[in-house]
C-alpha cells in the first residue's frame, strides 16, 4: 500500500514536470512529424561493392562475358551463383544480396538467332536510392555489351533488361527512412530525456532528499522511466500513423512483432539513459553524452543515411555496437519486407542482450555511488 | 530519551578520515546545532546518520534503529531538508506537499487535511495553487521545512536550511524550528550563521573530523572564554590542520 502510494505520487510528479514544460513537450511531439517529412528528400547515397547473385542457366560465352564485365566493375561483387531460382529469394530475405541478375536459358542462342535476349534485374529496394543506382549501373553494363556485339556481328540485336524492385515497387524513399526515424526518435526520447530527468535531480540536490526518504532507488528510477515510456509510445504511434496514411508505407508484416521490436528497443534506450545518468553529474553533460554517443551513431552508423557496407572495416565493426542498427534492421524486415518473426531472431537476441547488459551495469554503478 | 546515539563513528575515504571517532547523544525535542568549517566533516557525519552513507567503523542508533543495518527503517522516521533543495520549482505548492507526503506513505485523506492546516498556519493558503518558483526565497524555505516534518518524523535533519535568507525570515524560520521541537521532534541543524547557533539548545563544534567541543552555547563560551559563538568558532577553527 505504502509502495503504491509512493509510486503513484512520484509518477504523477514526473508527468507534471513534463507537461509543465510546454515547449519541450511540443518539441518532443512535433519532432517526429518534422523529421519524417524532412528525411525523405535530402538523402543520396553512393554504392560500392554491392553483393550480387547471378542465376545463369545458359552458362555460355555471352553470359560469361556479361558476368565478367559486372564482376570487374567496382560497384558489384558477385558472391553467389545459385542453381535454383528459389534460392535467389532466400538470399534476398536473409539480406545477403542487394541485386540479382537472372539470365534466361539459351541466352547466346537467342541473342544470335532472334536478336533479342532477356535478362532480369532484381533489386532489394528497401533502400530505394541504392537499388536505383545498382539497377542503373547494371543496365549500363548490359548496354555496353550490347553495343560491342552489335559492332562485332554487324547485326541488330537486343538485350532487354527487365527490372523489378523487390519490397518497394514504387521506389519510395519513405521505405528507407521510416525505420531510421523511428530509431532516432525513440533513442532521443528514451535515452536523452531519461538521463536528463535523472541528472536534473542530482544537479538540483533533490536526489539527496529523495535518497534520504524511504523511496527505494529502484522505484525512483522506475517512476522516472514510466512517463518517457508513455511518450515514446505516443511517438511510435504517430510515426506509424504518418507512414501508413500519409506516406503510404504499409505495415506488411505483423504489427504485433513490430511493436515487440519497438518495446525491446525502447527498453535498451531507457537503460542506456539510466546508465548515462549514473555516470555524469550535470544536465549539460548528460545531453552532450547522449547527443554524441547516441544520436550521432544512430544517424551515421545505423545504415539510416549512409550504407554501412561502404564504410571502412573499423566503422563496420563499430556499427554492430549501435543498438539502433539492429532495431532498424528488424523494422525493415518486419514492417517493409513483411518477413515472419524468425528472420529477426538475431536482431531480437542482440537487443535483449544489450538491455540486460546496460541495466546490470547501471545497477552496479548506482550501488557504488551510494556507499 | 535519546533519539540519536553515536559512538566512535568513523568514515574514511581511502587514506582520508572525513569523520574521526565522534560520539554524542541527542535527546527528544532537542535542537542540536552542528557547526564546523567547510570540509570539517559535518555533511559526511549527517549523511551517515540519515542512512545515506555507511560508517567505516563505530556504531550509531537513530530513532531506535542501527545506522549500518537498518538504514531503510531510519529513513521512514526522519525528515530531511537542505539549503540546495527547496522543493520542486515547477510544481505547485500543494503538488509538492502531496508528493512528499506520498513518498512517506501518508494516506490521501490525511494529506488533504494536513495540507490545508499547514498552509493556514504558515499564512500561505492563498498560494496553494501557485508554482513554487513564484514564491519568495524565505517562503520556499519555510514551506520546505513544513513539508519535511509533515509526516511527523522523530528527527529532522536540516543542512544549512537558511542559506541566502534575510535575517527577519531567518527568525521566523527559527520559530518554526522551536515549534517542531516543542512537539517532540528532534532537530539536527548545520549552519554557517553564528548568530543562529545561539538559538540552539546545544552546539557541536567539528574540527578536522572530530568533535572539538559540545555543550550549550553558554558552556562553550565559558570553555573558550569567548563573548560570542562566532568567537568560539574562530578559536576552535584555528586548531584546524586541514585546508578546505
Amino acid at each position: 500500500m505504502e509502495r503504491k502510494r509512493q509510486l503513484s505520487a512520484f509518477i504523477k510528479k514526473e508527468f507534471r514536470h513534463i507537461f509543465r514544460d510546454r515547449r519541450s513537450m511540443l518539441i518532443l511531439l512535433v519532432m517526429p512529424i518534422i523529421q519524417i517529412i524532412l528525411f525523405g528528400f535530402a538523402i543520396t547515397t553512393e554504392v560500392k561493392n554491392a553483393r550480387v547473385a547471378v542465376f545463369d542457366p545458359s552458362n555460355d560465352t555471352a553470359t560469361q562475358h556479361i558476368i565478367n564485365r559486372i564482376n570487374a566493375s567496382e560497384y558489384f561483387d558477385i558472391e553467389y551463383y545459385p542453381q535454383q531460382l528459389e534460392s535467389v529469394n532466400q538470399l534476398f530475405q536473409e539480406g545477403n544480396i542487394r541485386l540479382a541478375i537472372l539470365f534466361t536459358d539459351h541466352f547466346e542462342e537467342r541473342l544470335r538467332h532472334t536478336g533479342d535476349a532477356a535478362v532480369q534485374l532484381l533489386a532489394d529496394a528497401t533502400d530505394p536510392n541504392q537499388a536505383g543506382m545498382l539497377v542503373a549501373y547494371a543496365s549500363n553494363i548490359l548496354a555496353a555489351c550490347q553495343q560491342e556485339w552489335m559492332e562485332e556481328y554487324a547485326a541488330p540485336l537486343q538485350i532487354v533488361p527487365e527490372i523489378r524492385m523487390l519490397y518497394n515497387p514504387q521506389m519510395k524513399g519513405a521505405y528507407n527512412f521510416v525505420p531510421g526515424v523511428m530509431g532516432l526518435i525513440l533513442m532521443l526520447i528514451c535515452a536523452m530525456m531519461t538521463s536528463i530527468a535523472i541528472v536534473r535531480e542530482k544537479e538540483m540536490g533533490t536526489m539527496e532528499v529523495l535518497l534520504a526518504s524511504p523511496m527505494r532507488p529502484g522505484y525512483l528510477i522506475f517512476s522516472k522511466v514510466v512517463p518517457y515510456f508513455s511518450l515514446s509510445m505516443v511517438n511510435l504511434m504517430t510515426i506509424l500513423f504518418l507512414s501508413v496514411f500519409v506516406l503510404g508505407v504499409p505495415v506488411s508484416g505483423s504489427l504485433f512483432w513490430l511493436l515487440i521490436a519497438s518495446f525491446l528497443f525502447i527498453t535498451v534506450a531507457l537503460s542506456l539513459g539510466i546508465l548515462i545518468s549514473t555516470i555524469v553529474r550535470t544536465q549539460v553533460a548528460a545531453m552532450l553524452i547522449s547527443g554524441m554517443a547516441l544520436m550521432m551513431p544512430v544517424m551515421l552508423l545505423s545504415g539510416m543515411i549512409f550504407p554501412v557496407e561502404n564504410m571502412p572495416l573499423l566503422l563496420q565493426l563499430l556499427s554492430h555496437a549501435v543498438p539502433a542498427k539492429w532495431f532498424i534492421l528488424s523494422v525493415k524486415k518486419l514492417m517493409i519486407q513483411g518477413l515472419p518473426v524468425h528472420y529477426v531472431r538475431k536482431e531480437f537476441g542482440i537487443l535483449a542482450f544489450m538491455a540486460i547488459l546496460f541495466i546490470s551495469v547501471s545497477i552496479k554503478n548506482f550501488k557504488v555511488r551510494l556507499t | 530519551m535519546n533519539t540519536i546515539e553515536v559512538h566512535d563513528l568513523t568514515k574514511k575515504f581511502g587514506d582520508f578520515t572525513a569523520v574521526d571517532h565522534i560520539s554524542f547523544e541527542v535527546t527528544q525535542g532537542e535542537v542540536l546545532g552542528f557547526l564546523g568549517a567547510n570540509g570539517a566533516g559535518k555533511t559526511t557525519a549527517m549523511r551517515m546518520l540519515c542512512g545515506l552513507s555507511k560508517p567505516t567503523s563505530g556504531w550509531g542508533r537513530v530513532a531506535g534503529f542501527d545506522i549500518t543495518r537498518e538504514p531503510e527503517e531510519i529513513k521512514k522516521k526522519i525528515g530531511y531538508m537542505s539549503q540546495k533543495f527547496s522543493l520542486y520549482e515547477d510544481l505547485k505548492v500543494w503538488e509538492n506537499i502531496r508528493l512528499f507526503a506520498g513518498i512517506y506513505g501518508v494516506d490521501p485523506k490525511t494529506i488533504a487535511h494536513k495540507t490545508d492546516s499547514m498552509l493556514h498556519r504558515l499564512g500561505f493558503y492563498a498560494e496553494k495553487n501557485a508554482l513554487v518558483k513564484s514564491l519568495p526565497p524565505g517562503w520556499k524555505q519555510k514551506l520546505a521545512f513544513s513539508v519535511a516534518i509533515l509526516h511527523e518524523p522523530k528527527i529532522v535533519f536540516l543542512d544549512e536550511p537558511t542559506g541566502g535568507v534575510d535575517p527577519v525570515t531567518r527568525r521566523q524560520f527559527w520559530k518554526l524550528i522551536y515549534d517542531a521541537a516543542q512537539q517532540g521532534i528532534t532537530v539536527f541543524v548545520t549552519t554557517h550563521y553564528m548568530d543562529e547557533a545561539e538559538y540552539c539548545h546545544r552546539i557541536s563544534m567539528m574540527v578536522d573530523g572530530r568533535i572539538e567541543a559540545l555543550g550549550t552555547p553558554q558552556q562553550l563560551k565559558q570553555q573558550f572564554q569567548a563573548a560570542s559563538i562566532d568567537e568560539v568558532f574562530r578559536k576552535s577553527a584555528r586548531q584546524a590542520q586541514r585546508n578546505e
